[in-house]
């Protein structure tokens, strides 16, 4: 009977205490955020999606080489002797029309390899994190600010160039003979 | 309330639908609040934040998801009896709905007046178990009937306590009509039977300790007849999927979900006109304060109202703040523990009241 009412009485108290504590949650302030309207600061050296910043890059293919998935492709087509490329931030001559930067984010492992070897730092992390895709293709991101048609051009241009290169040092061994 | 809009529109059927139609939507407005008050509560006591992007801290989340339901494919399974799988939800509600035809929400609007409204109650609650045991049975889904089988036992053995309590207020108040139960209450929260009842003496003082023992046993004993937690067995979510409902889906659904509210508002209601005054004000009222005779009954129907919701909220606050009971202790809760005390405390009071 004693055993009987104690445990009737414990119910009854500790289901009290519980209320207590409860209740008490009920005005402390959440500690949840109301996510995409809210944030949380990221920490400082974060590793997010990558950004090329294509007027700086002449386009070395060391980035592509450092990649260890391999998800960097670069091609490069080089400049006509009379065209001037510019130069890039930091002084260096740029050489190389990029016809193709693209980075396959559904590849990238964020290791931040890529960024330690370019001699221009035009490739480098930023805060974005939130680009998931539909479609596996639409991560596929082109960096390149030529299109289609002026890479084509760049490089039939190229191919130009060396075919007469060829044509005149056909001419010059001609003579030679 | 019947008999002043039968003697208005001199139209029997049509004073029925709207004396009907006024708690339908008192339900229906108060189930899209406490919908929203439960998600609030219990995202708060876990120290979340809850809906927050549909209206102001999210009050418009009941509509829109009412939305949702409505657009969802009203889906049967292959092996379900169809005939019982429809009619269960309709059961189920129309037996919380009915419960509301003798609950006076005021001096003036009751649905009906009759004399056992009590017993009424009691019994017409107990439909809630066949429209249970009817959707577990016809889903044809082992999950499904472990749950309305797990509900039948619960709600059985529950409304013993429940019938108990009941028993010691009728023979305490001797009526068994709810309006006349609330009647007596009147005036001064000191008059409220959970305080003694209205008689001044030596009784009211030595009735308190028992008093607070039945509004107890009552309040758990209709918290398991809802099925709500720490007795949600039948509905255990992490156990049994959603238990009698699993297999229901779109409205069907929601009519289960509206029948839980309505229910716990319902059993809420009973419990305030039992022990906490019904209608009554625990102040006195503007009313007679200010002579305006016609305020009254509002007034009353905001007490009423008041009185249900904090019963609600308790409700709700004992689910975010209990585990789940295994099926042996809450067999062990309702006979060895409430059953007896209920039987107790129906002699003490019996035997107080001859004083």
């Amino acid at each position: 009977m004693k055993e009987y009412l104690k445990n009737t009485w414990q119910a009854i108290y500790t289901v009290l205490v519980g209320m207590k504590i409860t209740f008490k949650h009920l005005f402390t302030p959440a500690v949840t955020i109301q996510y995409p309207d809210v944030k949380i600061p990221l920490p400082e050296r974060v590793r997010n999606r990558l950004y090329v910043n294509i007027d700086d890059c002449i386009g070395c293919d060391q980035c592509s080489r450092a990649c260890p998935v391999s998800c960097i492709e670069i091609e490069t087509v080089k400049a006509l002797p009379g065209e001037n490329l510019g130069v890039t931030s930091n002084g260096k001559k740029k050489a190389l029309w990029v016809t193709k930067f693209t980075i396959d984010f559904a590849k990238c492992c964020y290791c931040q390899l890529c960024v330690f070897p370019c001699p221009t730092n035009c490739i480098y992390m930023t805060n974005v994190y939130e680009f998931s895709e539909y479609d596996r293709r639409d991560l596929i991101y082109n960096f390149s600010n030529l299109t289609e048609e002026e890479a084509a051009e760049k490089k039939a241009n190229y191919e130009k160039f060396l075919a007469e290169k060829e044509a005149q040092k056909a001419a010059a061994s001609k003579t030679q003979e | 309330m019947f008999q002043l809009l039968y003697n208005f529109t001199g139209d029997a059927i049509i004073s029925t639908i709207v004396v009907a139609l006024i708690p339908l939507t008192i339900i229906l407005i108060y189930a899209l609040f406490a919908i929203w008050l439960e998600r609030k509560v219990s995202a708060h006591m876990q120290d979340r934040l809850g809906p927050m992007r549909t209206g102001w801290h999210g009050w418009l989340q009941t509509i829109a998801d009412m939305i949702k339901m409505i657009q969802k494919e009203d889906t049967i399974a292959a092996e379900a009896d169809k005939k019982l799988f429809n009619i269960a939800p309709v059961l189920v509600f129309t037996g919380s709905f009915a419960a509301y035809a003798a609950i006076p929400f005021s001096s003036a609007l009751i649905g009906s007046e009759i004399e056992v409204g009590l017993f009424y109650i009691v019994a017409i609650s107990s439909l809630v178990v066949a429209g249970i045991l009817m959707a577990g049975w016809a889903s044809n889904n082992k999950y499904s009937l472990l749950g309305a089988m797990r509900s039948a036992a619960q709600i059985v053995s529950y409304e013993i306590p429940t019938a108990l309590v009941v028993l010691t207020m009728v023979m305490y108040t001797g009526t068994f009509s709810l309006a006349k139960i609330s009647e007596m209450q009147t005036a001064y929260f000191w008059n409220w039977n959970i305080f003694g009842g209205p008689e001044f003496g030596i009784t009211k003082f030595l009735l308190i300790p028992f008093m607070i023992v039945a509004a107890l046993i009552m309040f758990i004993s209709t918290l398991a007849e809802v099925n709500r937690t720490p007795f949600d067995i039948p509905e255990a979510e992490s156990e049994l999927v959603a238990g009698y409902f699993t297999e229901y889906s779109g409205m069907k659904w929601g009519m289960f979900m509206l029948a839980e509210y309505a229910n716990m508002l319902a059993v809420s209601a009973v419990v305030s006109i039992l022990f906490f005054g019904g209608y009554q004000s625990p102040f006195g009222y503007l009313g007679n304060l200010f002579n305006i005779k016609w305020l009254i009954p509002f007034e009353q129907i905001f007490w009423f109202l008041l009185k249900g919701l904090i019963l609600v909220f308790v409700q709700m606050w004992l689910r975010w703040t209990l585990p789940r009971l295994r099926v042996d202790q809450l067999m062990t809760v309702c006979w060895k523990y409430l059953i007896p005390y209920a039987v107790a405390n129906l002699i003490f009071v019996g035997i107080i009241s001859l004083l």
